[in-house]
């Protein structure tokens, strides 16, 4: 078991690069992938030997996600918890920093599904089909959800608002 | 491609995330010098993809905090916050018991729940000059029997001395359908905290620490076993947690 665990410990940074995109502030982050990691852990067991933990490890990380989304919905008036400003740890030059500014507000504006799906194949580089797995949906949905979610990127970044968006599956 | 029509969606994107073979991508090319709508839209596609990377990879370089690294171990809250880990150490039990079963995250509502009345009784009680509590720290034993026999559960105010803070005395509170004690605290300079604790909690869980602000005040939250706790203070996440530390050692002793 000693390998698996060398094999998560491996995906720490890139589960939390994942999960400070997704949720913002970094506490909250960390919380997440906290609680991906000891779930993983917990299930060890349920890993097949040879098959790739990133992504198990990502699927995880998502169904926990898609929980605690359902659980803010389901408690209105709740103040999100944690630390509500996404913290960046770079300082880029004045003209690159309002695009960057602009992106990482458009993203919190994505419906998760959305953003889930830009941010595992544009900053995950994941192929579709594995997205698709870890969303546990369609190739088919992944490549609607990707050109949805980008599509909204670029309208909310360059400032046209867009119309009530229909939930697309 | 059809042949004098839109490039399909689907290889637009993956033209963005490189993903087709070299024959497929010189035809998407060989057509976007020709639909500049198009060729715009893959720039600012590609754009999105360099920025996330802009913002988000410099995480990658941080160190690993010592509390993501411990989850690797077969370890519970208690040890964790021995530890001095960081909050919010889910405990194993608690995740797997409601996730796996499938359940709503009812268990989750319900501690967000109890964060938010200990808020509410938090911001009701400590301005309180003549009446902050019911029953005075000066009669602490008739205290913690009297609660303790109002919320069917042994209850009793942890001693805070080490973290600076002295125990007012406690009142009892109508809770979410049952009844619930405050204790207030007060360090040297007049701050005060409340510890709100809650029989709600039916079953035997133990969850992790969770922390909640509103405004300037902080609250971490709790379930140990029949009772939840909430910590609410108007200090530093670190320093509201260190003392929520106490709380949970004191009462584990």
């Amino acid at each position: 078991m000693d390998e698996l665990k060398d094999l998560i410990a491996e995906q720490i940074p890139r589960l939390r690069r994942y999960a400070r995109a997704l949720v913002g502030g970094r506490a909250q982050a960390d919380d997440l992938v906290q609680d991906t990691l000891e779930r993983g852990w917990a299930r060890r067991h349920l890993w097949r030997r040879g098959s790739d933990p990133r992504a198990w490890l990502f699927t995880i990380m998502h169904n926990l996600h898609v929980n605690q989304v359902r659980g803010r919905v389901r408690a209105p008036g709740l103040t999100p918890l944690e630390d509500n400003a996404p913290e960046h740890a770079w300082r880029p030059a004045a003209e690159e920093a309002l695009i960057v500014r602009d992106l990482a507000r458009a993203l919190e504006q994505l419906p998760p599904e959305y953003r889930e799906t830009v941010l595992l194949i544009g900053l995950e580089q994941m192929s579709y089909q594995e997205a698709a797995e870890v969303l546990g949906v369609p190739v088919g949905t992944v490549m609607s959800r990707l050109a949805r979610g980008r599509e909204r990127l670029r309208a909310l970044m360059s400032g046209q608002t867009q119309p009530t968006l229909r939930r697309v599956k | 491609m059809t042949r004098n029509g839109a490039i399909p969606e689907s290889e637009l994107h993956a033209y963005v995330d490189d993903r087709l073979d070299p024959a497929r991508r010189a035809e998407i090319e060989a057509h976007l010098a020709a639909d500049p709508e198009a060729a715009e839209r893959v720039r600012a596609y590609r754009r999105q993809n360099e920025t996330l990377h802009e913002l988000f990879d410099p995480t990658l370089d941080e160190p690993v905090p010592e509390r993501l690294a411990a989850a690797l171990a077969p370890r519970r809250g208690a040890v964790w916050l021995r530890s001095g880990a960081l909050a919010a150490s889910v405990a194993t039990a608690f995740l797997l018991g409601w996730y796996l079963r499938g359940a709503p995250p009812a268990a989750v509502v319900a501690e967000a729940a109890l964060a938010r009345q200990a808020a509410i009784a938090h911001a009701v009680y400590t301005p309180e000059v003549l009446h902050p509590v019911e029953v005075r720290a000066e009669q602490e034993e008739h205290l913690t029997k009297w609660l303790s026999k109002r919320l069917g559960s042994s209850v009793r105010a942890p001693h805070l001395g080490a973290a600076g803070f002295e125990l007012v005395g406690g009142r009892l509170l109508p809770g979410g359908g049952r009844p619930a004690a405050q204790f207030m605290y007060q360090d040297a300079r007049g701050g005060r905290l409340t510890l709100y604790v809650s029989a709600e909690a039916s079953d035997n869980r133990e969850t992790a620490f969770r922390y909640a602000r509103e405004g300037s005040l902080g609250v971490f939250y709790w379930v140990d076993g029949p009772l939840g706790y909430a910590l609410a203070g108007e200090l530093e996440r670190e320093r509201l947690l260190a003392v929520a530390e106490a709380v949970y050692h004191d009462l584990n002793r």
